[in-house]
């Protein structure tokens, strides 16, 4: 007999809070760290940098999962520039603490998490629905597509 | 965090609404970085000047809003007083004596005068400069500064054993209004060692060599902290200067070390401490070429523009490009800007450097570079450049084709109006 399952496959981590705050969006995962300055476009929310896997892609409104920041030391003022343009990220999560990154996060006010206790890399992907509570140090994930059947 | 009894007043307002945001800035800051406790600082470096479209809006209600908004994430506009510590104004994005040149809106040249003022009526000073150590801001060892500009930074903690992290628009505006800064990563001597090792068998002499390791360094650690072993010619600034540039630009690299050249290093063993020295990441002949054809985003021979000056230019380095274009004339359809700090450039005009190589058909700029003012001369597809950081940034910022090579290879393609450096 074959049961059809409509429940989706969700994942709870636990992480320290970079900076507070409830968010719900869609995931957009890179392996690869961001250059602030000279790596994405503060009017449009998206990446610039040549060779980058998200090259062209918009992060505005998603969940940025990624190792971190890289690059200049203007990374918190185009972020801080993309809250004022509206085209910021819902969220960030990342595992690489630099003073960019801190900075970065505090400066675009969205809900900002890093230790987590699981490899975000293997456990999120893009198009993933990812909640975050940043005070709790909570992050659930759905997987996109995940209603299965047997 | 823990502040003192002092820092905790600040942030209630013992000394006004702005004390109070950059410290509550501060605050926010060191607890996302999990920070203890503040330090504090006398020497700040950091980005004020407000003189693009973006900011031209915000402007309109006063350079207090700028500075609120974009130096002190603050959501009311707070009037800023005077800096309590040094504070300097780093690169900016407009040369006042030479905006027309740069394709610049006389409106935004006006903008960035009246922000020049205003931010020297504050105590920030207009060194205007990617390079302060070049124009007597020169940390003494063990000093805690608050700097942005990552090719500042680098050079900072690892040539003069200043203590600083990569610093952003925001936390030097608190740091200049409060005198400090979160103790955290490279403020703690703890940090401060070296976790890879790169051994250079190869010869590395000249800047354009220095350049290129330094851009191998940087990919190859990423943000780690790298100890050299193998180097036969010690650098002197010129090359760690561009040399840091470079491995700040392919790579997060804030501080390095090269045993019996950089202060923290007097041994290799020194420079790991309390670390375990891991296996040596080769630089030999093939890393070397390699990097070189990676430096190159070109195809085009045909030259519109060179770039010289990235970090800008040391006197002698002005002094060498005048020897270079002596009695010589740049390609009529290529242009040649040579950027050096304002400072050095008095110099050099007294020293006739400058004469020379206005002569020749090139211009002198201070106070920014292609990259930061996103401005380049009219109609520009292929760039070359002596600057291994400049290669990495200006095709991506202007779309243009690079070139990078020596600073001899440039100034004579400048005159034969082609590149003629290697082709990839």
């Amino acid at each position: 007999m074959s049961k059809t399952l409509t429940q989706p496959t969700t994942i709870t981590l636990r992480g320290r809070k970079v900076v507070g705050g409830t968010a719900r969006a869609e995931a957009l995962v890179t392996r690869q760290t961001i250059s602030g300055w000279g790596g994405i476009n503060e009017r449009e929310g998206t990446v610039i940098e040549l060779n980058h896997e998200l090259h062209g892609q918009s992060f505005a409104g998603k969940v940025l999962v990624f190792p971190g920041a890289k690059g200049s030391s203007g990374w918190s003022a185009f972020f801080h520039m993309c809250r004022l343009n509206k085209v910021a990220p819902a969220a960030m999560i990342f595992t690489r603490m630099t003073t960019k990154i801190a900075l970065g996060a505090v400066v675009t006010r969205v809900p900002a998490i890093t230790d987590l206790d699981g490899d975000v890399f293997e456990l999120i992907e893009t198009g993933d629905i990812v909640e975050i509570d940043a005070d709790a140090g909570v992050v659930t994930i759905t997987k996109s597509g995940t209603a299965t059947q047997e | 965090m823990r502040l003192t009894v002092e820092e905790a007043a600040m942030r209630d307002g013992s000394q006004g609404a702005s004390i109070a945001r950059a410290m509550d800035l501060l605050v926010r800051y060191g607890e996302a970085l999990g920070a203890e406790r503040l330090v504090k600082t006398r020497n700040v470096a950091g980005a004020y000047n407000a003189s693009n479209p973006t900011v031209a809006d915000m402007a309109r209600d006063g350079f207090d809003r700028v500075f609120s908004e974009l130096n002190l994430d603050s959501d009311d506009v707070v009037e800023i007083p005077h800096m309590a510590v040094p504070t300097q104004q780093l690169i900016t994005g407009i040369d006042l004596d030479n905006y027309e040149i740069q394709g610049v809106d006389p409106k935004m040249a006006d903008l960035q005068r009246r922000s020049e003022a205003y931010l020297g009526k504050r105590g920030i000073n207009m060194a205007c400069t990617c390079t302060p150590y070049q124009v007597g801001n020169v940390p003494v060892r063990g000093e805690h500064c608050a700097w942005m500009e990552s090719s500042a930074v680098i050079f900072c903690n690892s040539v003069l054993g200043g203590r600083t992290n990569v610093e952003g628009k925001e936390s030097t505006g608190a740091a200049g209004l409060t005198g400090r800064i979160p103790y955290w990563g490279l403020h703690m001597p703890e940090n401060r060692y070296a976790d890879h090792l790169i051994q250079v068998d190869v010869d590395v002499d000249d800047m354009a060599e220095w350049g290129v390791l330094g851009y191998f360094t940087g990919y190859e650690v990423e943000e780690n902290q790298p100890a050299f072993r193998g180097l036969g010619n010690a650098p002197d600034f010129m090359k760690l200067k561009h040399f840091g540039a470079a491995a700040a630009s392919s790579g997060g690299v804030e501080i390095f070390h090269m045993p019996g050249v950089t202060p923290e290093a007097p041994t290799l063993e020194a420079a790991f401490g309390p670390n375990d020295m891991p296996a040596p990441i080769v630089y030999g002949e093939a890393q070397r070429k390699r990097t070189w054809e990676r430096l190159q985003h070109a195809s085009e021979r045909k030259l519109d523009f060179v770039m010289l000056g990235c970090p800008h230019n040391s006197i002698e380095q002005m002094g060498l490009i005048a020897e270079l274009l002596e009695g010589r004339k740049i390609h009529p359809d290529t242009a040649l800007w040579v950027h050096t700090p304002r400072a050095i450039r008095q110099i050099a005009d007294r020293s006739g450097f400058s004469a020379v190589i206005e002569a020749a058909g090139g211009v002198v700029m201070s106070d920014t570079c292609p990259s930061i003012s996103r401005k380049l001369p009219p109609g520009v597809r292929v760039v070359a450049t002596d600057s291994a950081k400049q290669a990495h940034y200006l095709p991506a910022i202007a779309k243009v084709e690079g070139w990078f090579g020596s600073v001899e290879q440039c100034v004579d393609s400048a005159v034969a109006g082609e590149w003629l450096g290697v082709v990839g």
